[in-house]
């Protein structure tokens, strides 16, 4: 076995040599005008040496150690359990999720105000995903242009706001239902098409978005983005130092306390909270009815689906706008969170990491998708530090997960029901 | 209750189907056959609104149906089955029949999302049919496995009964004993012809299986390379020497 694996472990040894030993193992120097090549200090040369020696002895006993990783992975004591009946889980999950809501309802008041600001941040991946599930893990439509829809949320609040004058609480609303119609829309001239050309063209539909918005400068702003968004408002109580608008009043001065800017912080994660548990639930409920099990079964067999009398114009079109209502939602409070929108935050990258976060988190599982987007939002934040390569962590994170747990960190489980015997 | 009239289906050069004609009448088992290739599931596509045919007319119950959208075609009551089983295998065999009870799926949206009474009694009403029709083909106890972990002959039944749960009224089933053992295909053959007397389903088989399609068809269909070869009661078909001359090869 070792000696057959020989060859291979010395040729991938090269490979990595010949790959690190050019990018690492030279310096680019200014020595008076000119650049100069120059070698670098022994130390990162040993680095080197012991990542190709690492490579060469992994390869050549690499039989044996993913055996052993499989093993572990194996060990996962929720791996093989039988399925549970299906209203001890429900009790179950509704019980668990009120324990997280309330939890996560206390938590800001005793947290930092970064943190909670992060934790907003995570709130809005998670409606993103949980809408993006709809459309790539239930209805199996790969969709690259996502974002798009997302843009379409924060735009309608930002240009309505600009323009109108038009507060939090209706924009809301408003940017999710737009965002459904465009969702709609884009659904028509996608109906034909699968797999590959259907990413290509959502692919191409996003960046259409994007760049409209960055070239239609009169309405937009173009690259400058909009600014001055307005916060929500609570019954028209503003939470600025100042109130901005007649006719409102001030959070602090209502409720005689000392003025904090932490307040806002704390409402705006509020919001996003109640807002992540509407999606969570509403999709919960869309997958155990038929319009659900509709999307599943146009994603197993479309000609199976078709011949059984489902219209494959209704189901593709519902999944397309329900998932894009969603990202309307999370566009809404994006704007409202930053302030300021442009369309740099809309780029094709939005798209590919909220798309990784479904599949990180197991395609159609709401639980693992959730889990995905916090871990996908929060460790980039952790490894501040290495940030120089938070792309290559995040990069190699995704292809260890496809390789040993391709089917996401927790798989969706089958919905079990009884049945009764009739006579 | 379904006539096929002068059907052909040209693809590019190839005359797949070739001014084939048919009927099926109410309470009737109608079979064809051939050899490989000579067009039966070509006719099944037509039939089913897959393709549109070249040529010819389909008249279901006095109204043309050829080139409709496959899935009103199967709202009026025209199912089939597939010669290669198309399950929702990663949905469990329950939901695979709930499935096929979906065709409106807009009119209770908001009725679902809010569970009324009424949706909740629909939703307890597909549940029971479904139950009622696993029941039906021994499938019952398995009916929170995943389809696609079923045993082939598994799969085989609880596509028919994915296709019975519609409430069809003309089955169209593609070589449904392939791939089945003898007592397998004896089970079937007790199946199709319940179909037939106990809920009043007209069927349209396609089968290689000889024994079985003599045992139960009321007709048969010949086609040959695209052409209809022959057509009438099982005992003629099995005496007329043009299906023998192109089953065996002439002597």
């Amino acid at each position: 076995m070792v000696a057959r694996n020989f060859g291979h472990a010395l040729f991938c040894a090269m490979i990595t040599l010949i790959i690190s030993y050019p990018i690492v193992g030279f310096d680019l120097v200014f020595t008076g005008l000119s650049l100069e090549l120059q070698q670098v200090e022994a130390g990162t040369i040993a680095g080197i040496l012991l990542a190709v020696a690492a490579v060469f002895v992994f390869q050549l006993f690499r039989p044996a150690i993913m055996g052993t990783l499989a093993r572990l992975v194996g060990l996962n004591p929720l791996a093989n359990r039988p399925p549970m009946e299906q209203n001890k889980r429900l009790k179950l999950e509704r019980g668990a999720l009120t324990i997280i809501v309330l939890l996560a309802l206390i938590w800001p008041f005793m947290a930092s105000r970064g943190a909670v600001d992060l934790a907003t941040l995570v709130l809005i991946y998670v409606i993103l995903a949980l809408g993006l599930n709809v459309v790539v893990g239930l209805a199996g439509l790969l969709d690259l242009g996502y974002v798009a829809f997302y843009a379409v949320g924060a735009y309608t609040f930002g240009l309505l706001s600009q323009y109108l004058g038009v507060s939090f609480w209706v924009a809301l609303p408003l940017g999710a239902l737009l965002a459904a119609l465009f969702g709609f829309v884009l659904g028509f001239p996608v109906l034909r098409l699968r797999g590959d050309y259907l990413a290509i063209v959502t692919l191409g539909f996003g960046e259409i978005i994007r760049i409209v918005l960055n070239n239609l400068t009169s309405i937009t702003g173009g690259p400058n983005g909009i600014g001055g968004i307005p916060d929500p408002t609570l019954f028209g109580m503003e939470f600025g130092r100042r109130v901005k608008e007649e006719g409102n009043a001030s959070f602090h001065e209502v409720f005689n306390l000392p003025y904090e800017s932490v307040h806002k912080v704390i409402f705006l994660y509020l919001i996003t909270l109640v807002l992540a548990v509407f999606t969570l639930v509403v999709i919960r409920r869309l997958i155990r009815m038929p319009v659900g099990r509709s999307w599943e079964a146009l994603r197993e067999d479309e000609i199976a689906a078709r011949s059984l009398g489902l219209s494959r114009t209704a189901v593709k079109l519902s999944a397309f706008t329900i998932g894009a209502f969603f990202a309307g939602f999370a566009g809404t409070i994006f704007a409202s969170k930053q302030g300021f929108i442009s369309p740099e935050s809309f780029v094709f990258l939005e798209s590919a990491i909220i798309l990784a976060i479904v599949v990180l988190g197991g395609m159609g599982s709401q639980i693992g998708v959730i889990l995905a987007a916090i871990a996908v939002t929060i460790l980039p934040e952790l490894a501040r530090e290495f940030s120089e390569y938070r792309m290559l962590i995040f990069g190699a994170a995704m292809v260890m997960m496809m390789v040993w747990r391709p089917q996401g960190l927790l798989p969706m489980r089958r919905i079990h029901v009884q049945l009764n015997r009739l006579e | 209750m379904l006539e096929v009239q002068n059907l052909s289906m040209r693809f590019g050069g190839l005359l797949a189907v070739d001014q084939v004609s048919m009927d099926v009448q109410e309470h009737e088992i109608v079979s064809i056959i051939g050899p490989n290739g000579a067009g039966k599931t070509t006719v099944f596509n037509c039939m089913s609104g897959f393709y549109r045919p070249t040529g010819g007319k389909i008249l279901y119950r006095g109204q043309e149906i050829q080139g409709k959208p496959d899935h009103k075609i199967s709202r009026m009551g025209l199912v089939r089955t597939f010669q290669h089983v198309r399950l929702f295998s990663r949905m469990t065999v329950v939901e695979n029949l709930l499935v096929a009870q979906h065709r409106h799926l807009n009119t209770n949206l908001i009725a679902g999302l809010l569970n009324t009474p009424s949706y909740r009694k629909r939703e307890q009403k597909s549940l029971d049919r479904a139950a009622y029709w696993l029941d039906r083909v021994g499938l019952l106890e398995l009916a929170n496995r995943e389809a696609g972990n079923l045993a082939y002959g598994q799969q085989r039944r609880l596509e028919i009964a994915r296709c019975m749960v519609t409430e069809p009224e003309l089955l169209m089933l593609d070589e449904p004993a392939a791939g089945l053992n003898p007592n397998e295909t004896r089970e079937l053959n007790e199946l199709i012809i319940s179909l037939k007397e106990d809920y009043n389903v007209s069927i349209v088989l396609i089968e290689h299986d000889m024994s079985l399609v003599m045992d139960i068809s009321d007709r048969i269909n010949v086609i040959n390379q695209g052409r209809p070869l022959a057509s009438g009661k099982p005992e003629d078909i099995q005496k007329n020497d043009d299906v023998i001359k192109a089953y065996l090869g002439e002597a």
